[in-house]
């Protein structure tokens, strides 16, 4: 165990510490500084053209350059992985079915929003709307949370009392039960998909001037506010009673509940809030494709959401960031390579979990309870 | 609800299913061994029941097998295919330990860091299929060409399904002998019960493991031949559900129970076929992935209760 305290030392995560805590040192003043900064070199990011970073060739643009959109697809992954990150990183249950509550997300603004989904064209029946009438999108944004929130307390309820790894696969289950369910059933548009699926102007239409159908900029940007917003949401959650108690039912679910944490709650709460996060981003997803189809939301998708998060560092929102930004922009830059992504995801979560098992900027915390076990295990032998 | 049909044909229905089901129990039988003597979930078992069918393809069309063939050929066929299948498997299902969890449990790693290791391995293997055998269904000769052996009432029995249920059978009667009566076995009940006092009783811990994914891919192998014999396609991503479903059928009759493997196998497949009877094909999976979560929540420990052997309370 001697050498792992020396490499740490002198590593990467020596490193970080010691960045860490001149940061740490700073006066107030410049840390908001440089967070600011940092903020507006997000939303300026879409102007850059950064040598080598922004070429993405692309099928529809010629010359290929699709940075904005790329940008949007990073940001979209980004708030999936701090919704998981909720769930796996600060809760400690794996979910494998993550990409359901993304799938519910994406069809509530789809089945409320859009004029070719049977749902609005029974609602125009009952009442005698007008074909075009269809749930505004502002609308449709209560509805996605609140579905998602109801489902992932009618899929917790019952599996949270399950071992962690029992867990892991009903969650499995529980996503591609949704799957083929909505491409078996006849109102969610079946295997056809549903199309035509509003944004914040309403239904796509080549006269919507700012969330339109070519410029991807003003998607970026609001992709990037939303994430701005929950990362301030969850950062305050994570050092609230809440974000105290998932720790503690991380690290020993019997004595949480002695001290007085009822874990199965705060499991729950988990549950429940990563569902909303992963249904927002689903509803952005949803509004920029404009189109769905239940194929899009397979396990394997689930299954990078996951890489994601654990390549990140899991438990930490920075590392999260990361694993969704490079999970996210690497496979847009290597097109030539895209057969090769789903090996190359596999690699990556079997190479980390091997070397680094903490993630890449680890979160201190579950750094050392990984740590723990490993000094448990040599006193034990 | 098509419940003519179903009670109609009721032993032609329950007699598919079983066939399935003796498919599923046999890769069961290998999350069963693992589970049982590991407490751990390898998931990475679906992708070495997959890389069986592919051994199993690749041995027939070296052989040069065409379909229907001589009954001479036939059973060379099965049995190269048989060896085939059981040796790849088999060294996936070591290789998987030897590079993966040996180092992990070195590391103490709690369960879910092994699980992803896990999720990560097949996710490797079956994408390296998929690159290098491609990514389309792959077809091959009929072996053994369904005819119907006998009938009783209205419900016809194939030569398929028969060989399916009785090897099945064999393999599983095979493997309750060798864990309950052999020394090798003694062993890997010992480690099931206590790994740490089997090991200070002189039980080679490592050895024991070693053999347990040997066996589990020797049998995911046999399967992965009554697969191809059964429904004569493979692909790269073949494990995926199959081995979600296998999983289900060791959860449903115990995991870490043998013989709650083989019934819990036969149970998923005969209730599969009745499902999709009951309404169309496509809700049969479904029916599979219901049966996973209402038996995880009524009774997680299975039907039959989680042990290897007779030995743990």
């Amino acid at each position: 165990m001697t050498t792992d305290t020396a490499t740490s030392k002198y590593g990467i995560g020596g490193l970080r510490a010691k960045f860490g805590e001149r940061w740490a040192g700073l006066p107030k003043w410049q840390r908001s500084l440089a967070f600011i900064a940092f903020v507006i070199f997000l939303y300026y990011l879409p102007y850059l053209g950064i040598p080598g970073l922004t070429w993405l060739r692309t099928d529809y643009i010629a010359n290929g350059n699709n940075w904005a959109g790329v940008l949007f697809t990073c940001a979209v992954y980004v708030l999936i992985a701090i919704g998981l990150n909720v769930v796996i990183g600060l809760a400690g249950l794996l979910d494998l079915g993550y990409v359901g509550f993304f799938a519910v997300g994406a069809y509530s603004v789809a089945l409320f929003g859009s004029t070719q989904s049977p749902v609005v064209k029974s609602l125009q029946a009952q009442f005698g709307l007008s074909e075009e009438w269809a749930v505004a999108w502002a609308i449709c944004i209560p509805i996605a949370l609140c579905l998602a929130m109801i489902s992932g307390v009618l899929l917790g309820g019952p599996t949270l009392r399950l071992r962690g790894d029992y867990l892991a696969i009903v969650t499995l289950g529980f996503g591609e039960i949704i799957r083929i369910v909505v491409r078996n059933v006849e109102w969610s548009g079946g295997p056809a998909g549903i199309a035509a699926i509003p944004g914040p102007q309403g239904k796509p239409s080549p006269d919507n001037n700012v969330f339109g159908l070519i410029d991807a900029k003003p998607w970026y940007w609001l992709a990037l506010t939303t994430v701005l917003l929950i990362v301030w949401l969850v950062r305050r959650l994570e050092n609230s009673r809440v974000g105290r108690a998932w720790l503690a039912v991380r690290e020993d679910e019997d004595a949480a509940a002695v001290m007085g944490v009822y874990p199965f709650k705060f499991k729950l709460w988990a549950f429940a809030i990563g569902a909303a996060l992963g249904a927002l981003s689903g509803l952005l997803y949803a509004s920029r494709n404009g189109f769905i189809e239940p194929n899009q939301f397979n396990a394997q998708l689930s299954i990078l959401f996951v890489a994601m998060v654990v390549v990140g560092g899991s438990g930490n929102m920075a590392g999260v960031a990361l694993g969704a930004v490079l999970l996210a922009y690497l496979p847009e830059r290597f097109r030539e390579f895209s057969e090769w992504r789903f090996l190359v995801f596999g690699l990556a979560l079997v190479l980390v979990m091997l070397i680094r098992p903490q993630g890449l900027i680890p979160s201190r915390r579950r750094a050392r309870e990984l740590k723990d076990r490993q000094e448990e295990v040599a006193v034990g032998v | 609800m098509n419940f003519d049909e179903l009670f109609g044909h009721l032993g032609q229905h329950t007699v598919d299913g079983l066939s399935k089901g003796a498919i599923y129990a046999l890769v069961a039988l290998g999350y069963t061994l693992v589970y049982g003597v590991l407490k751990l979930i390898n998931f990475a078992h679906s992708e070495v029941f997959m890389v069986g069918t592919f051994a199993v393809l690749g041995t027939w069309t070296a052989l040069g097998a065409t379909s229907n063939p001589s009954v001479g050929m036939m059973i060379l066929f099965l049995l190269a295919g048989l060896v085939a299948g059981a040796l790849a498997s088999g060294a996936t299902a070591v290789g998987v330990e030897l590079i993966a969890y040996r180092r992990l449990r070195r590391m103490n790693a709690p369960p879910l860091i092994f699980l992803i290791t896990a999720i990560g391995l097949s996710l490797v293997l079956s994408e390296a299929f998929g690159l290098w055998q491609g990514r389309l269904i792959k077809g091959m000769p009929t072996i053994v060409e369904r005819e119907i052996l006998f009938t009783i009432g209205n419900t016809e029995v194939t030569n398929t399904q028969l060989l399916t249920i009785v090897s099945a059978l064999v393999m599983m009667i095979l493997l309750d002998v060798f864990i309950n009566r052999t020394r090798y076995g003694r062993g890997v009940r010992a480690v099931a019960q206590n790994p740490d006092t089997a090991a200070l009783m002189g039980v080679n811990k490592d050895r024991v493991i070693l053999l347990i994914f040997l066996l589990g891919g020797l049998l995911a192998g046999a399967a992965a031949l009554l697969y191809n014999v059964r429904y004569g396609n493979t692909r790269f991503n073949v494990g995926f559900l199959l081995g979600l479903k296998a999983f289900t059928a060791a959860v449903l009759g115990g995991i870490g129970n043998l013989r709650g493997a083989l019934l819990g196998g036969l149970l998923l497949g005969v209730v599969e076929v009745y499902a999709a009877t009951l309404l169309t094909s496509s809700w049969e999976d479904v029916a599979a992935f219901t049966v996973l979560v209402v038996v995880l929540l009524f009774r997680p420990t299975g039907l039959l209760g989680e042990s290897l052997g007779r030995a743990r309370a």
